[in-house]
């Protein structure tokens, strides 16, 4: 059973959205996704500046299983990545809704995202 | 007990006196160029060298003490008389600078390695110059890149992947600086057709397939994935990886590929595993013909008689280039010669038909025992998925455990969680080599292990317990990479 904090957005590419009270938005994977991939060895960042199309190639994370792209939720300009990631890829298991973010973007646009309610729906439609 | 390495054993001042070599005086290597210091090299006598190693290759798990049934790597037995050939002396002292006219032996067996390759895949030509199986794919989409640019159509840049392939399919497409369209496979493991039409386009290079698949199923619409492909512009690129189940049987040429890689160390039984030296010999049809990467041997006559030569950049100026220093690992492909002389035409065919059987026997009899098949509607080819989730689900035991728990009963584990898109899986290939006792006790060997896990899943959690070493810390390995012996580095 995986954790789903009530404030947050989630998509079914098993990411999660937190809406900033500047307008901006975090993006890091769910508590789901980081068990699914395992121990995490490597994490690749975008440059902070970069714009991002919808459903684009935002990040990679690689495990010891196998390497997987993190796409973009939403469209816009990333204004922050976390840095620490690169020394320490584990944080997004030890902690992904927190010290694990991934991401901070300036959204251009709307997102389409599911209520934790949804996610968990949507999770127990997985598992058959 | 794990073996000390060799460094850990070293004395100053201790070493084997008759093969230290005379300093020479007048060696003609410039003062400036000669190495200060010495170099950092374990000082042994030749008995702790040779005892170090030996103890080394006793540690071996390998084809020649255990049953290696790892999927998708065609682990089959390697005959002896292979290596012996290859290591005549004829061979093995010939120098690769040496003229052609000292080297015809040689160059008459590459002739005919290309053209028996060439026979079995109904292809029309051969290049045997890339060193290994990711080599040979790069060679390959390379020179379906090099023709389209060729054509004029620079803009086809988009190589088609299903996403049950080998991972190196798409690393070899983007080193090509080709994009890469990933397609799904449907629900009986055949490529989704609907998927492939939405895919193709303007922007198609080509695909690139493994038939049989990585799912252990043989690709039933590949005439007709063939025609659109081809149709929309693109090629078809074959991995050879999954030959052995078809050799003698079906050729890649006759089902519309265009290139090919073929693994010598998998189908062609040369020894692989360890990293060892491979081969991954590329085919082409006509249309990528100009393309070969160089050298290839190439056949004529002179003075009435046979004569082998070197075709390079001046006879195919189109070509990709060279792979490798002179033209791929020259004993690696003598051993595929002699394999293939060995076993001839109708050899071939009985290598498909036995690893056929052996594989679609062993799926049965795991189904009989209650294991769950991935493809449970399908006929195994070389290779079949037995999928874990249950196990995993119910006994809190994995595909992992299992594989471990087979170290401790004398099998080398299959193939783990690839293809990635099917939970828990082991893919299972285990060869034409292996006789029919053999696999049963592979059976019984996996079934024991659920027998344990049902009683004490702690105990099959924590295996291998045999083996020099137990489970080794693979995230700890990939963070914190430490390959290099250097002083003063600690013992573990």
């Amino acid at each position: 059973m995986s954790e789903l904090p009530g404030d947050l957005r989630y998509t079914d590419e098993h990411e999660w959205l937190r809406q900033e009270e500047d307008g901006s938005v975090t993006i890091g994977i769910t508590d789901h996704a980081q068990m699914a991939l395992g121990d995490l060895v490597y994490v690749e960042l975008p440059e902070v500046g970069q714009e991002m199309e919808p459903g684009g190639e935002m990040a990679v994370v690689e495990s010891v299983k196998a390497a997987s792209d993190v796409y973009a939720p939403i469209g816009g300009e990333v204004t922050a990545i976390n840095e620490e990631l690169s020394d320490d890829p584990e944080k997004i298991n030890a902690d992904p809704y927190g010290d694990g973010w991934i991401v901070r973007m300036q959204p251009s646009g709307d997102s389409e995202t599911m209520s934790p309610g949804e996610y968990q729906t949507f999770l127990d439609g997985l598992e058959d | 007990m794990s073996e000390q390495l060799i460094f850990e054993r070293s004395r100053s001042g201790r070493m084997a006196a008759a093969q230290v070599p005379t300093p020479a005086s007048d060696d003609g290597i410039p003062a400036a160029m000669r190495r200060q210091d010495a170099p950092i090299l374990p000082q042994v006598s030749e008995l702790q060298a040779v005892r170090h190693y030996t103890r080394l290759s006793q540690q071996n798990f390998s084809i020649d003490t255990h049953f290696y049934p790892l999927g998708s790597c065609t682990m089959k037995y390697n005959p002896r008389i292979c290596n012996s050939l290859a290591l005549l002396p004829g061979f093995a002292g010939r120098h690769p600078l040496g003229p052609e006219s000292h080297g015809q032996g040689f160059l008459a067996c590459m002739y005919d390695l290309q053209e028996m390759l060439a026979a079995v895949t109904g292809m029309e030509e051969f290049s045997l110059t890339p060193m290994a199986g990711a080599q040979g794919e790069l060679a390959g989409v390379a020179m379906i890149r090099a023709y389209h640019v060729a054509n004029g159509n620079e803009e086809r840049d988009e190589i088609i992947v299903p996403d049950a392939a080998h991972g190196t399919n798409p690393a070899t497409a983007t080193m090509c600086g080709c994009k890469v369209k990933e397609i799904a496979t449907g629900p009986d493991g055949d490529v989704d057709i609907e998927a492939l039409k939405a895919t193709l386009g303007p922007n198609t290079a080509g695909i690139m397939l493994t038939n049989p698949s990585t799912l252990g199923v043989f690709e039933r619409r590949i005439m007709e994935i063939s025609e659109l492909v081809h149709d929309a512009g693109g090629l078809l690129y074959y991995d050879g990886a999954n030959l052995n189940a078809i050799l003698g049987k079906a050729r890649p040429g006759d089902m519309g590929f265009d290139v090919i890689h073929l693994n010598l160390h998998k189908t062609f039984s040369t020894p692989h595993g360890g990293g060892g030296p491979g081969s991954g010999a590329v085919g082409v049809g006509e249309t990528l013909k100009p393309f070969l990467p160089v050298p290839v041997v190439g056949k004529g006559k002179r003075k009435g008689e046979d004569y082998y030569h070197w075709l390079t950049e001046t006879e195919l100026p189109q070509s990709i280039g060279r792979l490798s220093g002179f033209m791929g690992n020259a004993g690696v492909l003598l051993r595929a010669y002699v394999y293939m002389r060995l076993v001839g035409r109708d050899g071939m065919r009985r290598i498909a038909e036995f690893a056929t059987l052996n594989a679609n026997y062993l799926e049965k009899r795991l189904k009989e025992a209650g294991f769950e098949l991935a493809f449970p509607a399908r006929r195994a080819s070389h290779e079949f998925i037995v999928t874990l989730k249950n196990e995993a689900k119910e006994l809190q035991v994995n595909a992992m455990d299992f594989a471990k728990a087979l170290l401790d009963k004398g099998f080398h584990a299959p193939t783990t969680y690839f293809p990635l898109l099917v939970p828990e899986c082991l893919l299972i290939e285990p060869t034409e080599s292996e006789t029919k006792e053999m696999v049963d006790r592979f059976v019984d060997a996996l079934v024991e292990i659920r027998e344990e896990a049902k009683t004490d899943a702690e105990q099959v959690k924590g295996a291998p317990y045999t083996t020099p070493v137990r489970r080794l810390d693979d995230v700890k390995a990939a963070r914190q990479l430490d390959l290099v012996w250097h002083p003063g580095a600690p013992s573990d």
